[in-house]
């Protein structure tokens, strides 16, 4: 199972390294028009993957739209990351009000199902990136923050962390050579279970028009927008349909938790 | 040693079945209230975020647009006390929220409540027909996956549901209703009528969840299965599908019930994403429709009956599996 990992990874980074490449590969404007070649199949023109019912390059667009999903995926679990350990490695350590507290907000944001939310702050303003990295930021946290929370509460209560302490080092020495590295790795998978809810989020809400909106080359959007010309050009709609499953797949098995199930 | 009737001890009441229900319900109400909070700010946000001035958008709202003058909007204003501190009128918001007073619709007029209770009705007929998918998938899949762990069928079964979880629920209603309404067109693609258009939306929510739940049924029964309990049953001469019956599925059921309870926020977030795709009228669809139109309070009531229903939903969970379970009525 191990292999299923670094397969993930593997496929992650082949994605990263051609989303970066991608103007280059495609050579063409994610939102410039070509009417006269509407449709197109694979390969004609110079369009790689032909172009949609507005005869915009298709790989362009898939490009853009990794794009804006790996910046999304990537930032929001990020500050989740940061901010979910940081309140929790706080609550676990000084317990008392300060971990009643934090504990109060995490559990207000759980007892909204996590889209919900996402929903609700899309609401706010439409059709902007920020509100979703917001909307996604605040419900990934939670899970940082209690995983961290409850390892915390463990760890300072072992002999080693008594130990560290009777020997005069200080609360720095804990969190580095104690904390850090007793949740890495379960914040690894936290972190890329994460993601692949962020990826799926984007596309969910572009698809159902509460998310971004066109002409933002994101992928739900897209296969929105390729519903009506499915019966033309099938190959137009797979293509995002296979990048989201690509991604979100990747993703998961860069987690490296499905062998348990 | 004098032995009392158990209601004199009051200890029934501080442990026991009652107590852990007790404790169960406070634990949900407590998130109840905190779930009416959180959507009553956000939507209370919403509503000053809008463009315009709120007391003319109300008494737009009121007497129509071409009858809207300047005192008419003062008067709302004073009536309504929008000139009051903002704290203040989100206490008066959250109060409203509590007595379940959840005002008009500012696109069409009508009462929130009265457009609810149409839509709860359609959201539970979907809910139900997608829990009755996901347990005849995943209940048999998950069974015969569990009595030979490591197997054929377990393999594949289980290549199966890793590539089922990585798909988002809408691609894959996109996905049934390209070939079942589009490709063979034996299905409706989308709407509401009679009873064949409920088949999609519920299948595809489903299955999303029978992905998961087959493999927690495929675990617990395993377990089960190795139990030294089941072992014994099975050595008294007990044939497979009785010992099964009478000692396995029970304690299969617990772990398989309990997830159900976890899988409640994807039961709510799938009625939102598949009632929009497939357009069926209830409260996701209405839901996904106010966010659009910018129709907070249709917004802010939809919102708080999903975040409801979800509570509603985990708390029946857990009594469940207190009944299901003794050795939970601690």
């Amino acid at each position: 199972m191990k292999a299923m990992r670094i397969a993930g990874i593997v496929g992650l980074a082949g994605l990263t390294i051609v989303t970066v490449l991608g103007p280059e590969i495609t050579g063409y404007d994610p939102a410039r028009q070509d009417l006269r070649a509407i449709l197109a199949l694979p390969g004609s023109g110079g369009h790689l993957l032909g172009t949609d019912h507005l005869g915009r390059d298709l790989a362009a667009r898939l490009l853009g739209g990794a794009q804006i999903t790996l910046r999304l995926a990537g930032l929001a679990v990020a500050s989740a990351a940061l901010f979910g350990v940081l309140l929790g490695v706080i609550a676990g350590w000084r317990g008392g009000w300060v971990d009643r507290i934090f504990g109060l907000i995490s559990d207000s944001v759980l007892a909204l199902p996590g889209l919900l939310l996402v929903l609700l702050l899309a609401a706010i303003h439409p059709n902007s990136w920020w509100t979703l990295y917001i909307g996604l930021s605040l419900t990934l946290w939670v899970e940082f923050f209690r995983v961290t929370r409850v390892r915390t509460r463990i760890v300072v209560a072992s002999p080693a962390v008594e130990a560290a302490e009777l020997l005069g080092l200080g609360k720095w020495h804990v969190l580095r050579r104690h904390l850090i590295p007793d949740f890495a790795d379960q914040l690894l998978t936290l972190a890329a279970f994460g993601a692949a809810t962020v990826v799926t989020a984007l596309a969910t809400l572009g698809f159902i028009s509460v998310g971004l909106r066109p002409p933002t080359p994101e992928w739900g959007v897209m296969m929105a927008e390729l519903m009506p010309s499915w019966r033309e050009a099938p190959w137009a709609i797979a293509a995002p349909i296979t990048s989201l499953a690509f991604t979100v797949l990747c993703l998961r098995f860069a987690a490296g938790v499905e062998e348990k199930r | 040693m004098t032995v009392r009737p158990g209601f004199l001890q009051g200890a029934v009441w501080k442990s026991g079945p009652f107590a852990t229900l007790g404790r169960m319900a406070l634990g949900r109400l407590v998130q109840a209230l905190l779930v009416a909070l959180v959507i009553g700010i956000i939507s209370f946000v919403m509503m000053e975020a809008l463009p315009g001035d709120a007391a003319y958008r109300i008494a737009a709202g009121r007497y129509g647009y071409d009858m809207l003058t300047g005192t008419a909007a003062e008067q709302v204003r004073i009536e309504l006390g929008l000139d009051r501190p903002a704290w203040q009128r989100v206490a008066d918001w959250v109060g409203h929220i509590l007595v379940m007073d959840l005002g008009r619709s500012a696109v069409n007029g009508d009462p929130v409540s009265h457009a609810l209770s149409h839509q709860l009705g359609h959201s539970v007929m979907l809910a139900v027909g997608a829990l009755f998918f996901a347990l005849i998938i995943a209940v048999p899949t998950g069974t015969i996956a569990g009595l030979r762990p490591g197997g054929a069928f377990d393999r594949i079964l289980g290549g199966l549901t890793v590539l089922l979880r990585a798909l988002p629920a809408f691609l894959l209603g996109i996905i049934l209703m390209l070939f079942f309404a589009v490709q063979l067109g034996i299905l409706p693609a989308a709407g509401h009528g009679h009873g064949s258009h409920l088949l999609l939306p519920s299948l595809t929510l489903g299955i999303v969840l029978a992905a998961v739940l087959s493999r927690v049924v495929r675990n617990a029964v395993a377990e089960t299965v190795a139990s030294e309990s089941f072992q014994f049953a099975r050595h008294k001469g007990l044939s497979m599908a009785t010992a099964l019956r009478r000692h396995g599925a029970r304690n299969a059921a617990v772990p398989v019930v309990a997830y159900l309870g976890v899988q409640a926020a994807l039961l709510v977030e799938g009625v939102v994403v598949v009632e929009s795709i497939f357009a069926w009228p209830g409260i996701g669809h209405a839901l996904t429709h106010a966010i659009f139109e910018r129709d907070v309070p249709m917004l802010q009531g939809t919102a708080l009956m999903l975040g409801l229903g979800f509570v509603l939903l985990s708390f029946a969970v857990e009594v469940i599996c207190l009944a299901l379970d003794p050795r939970r009525r601690a």
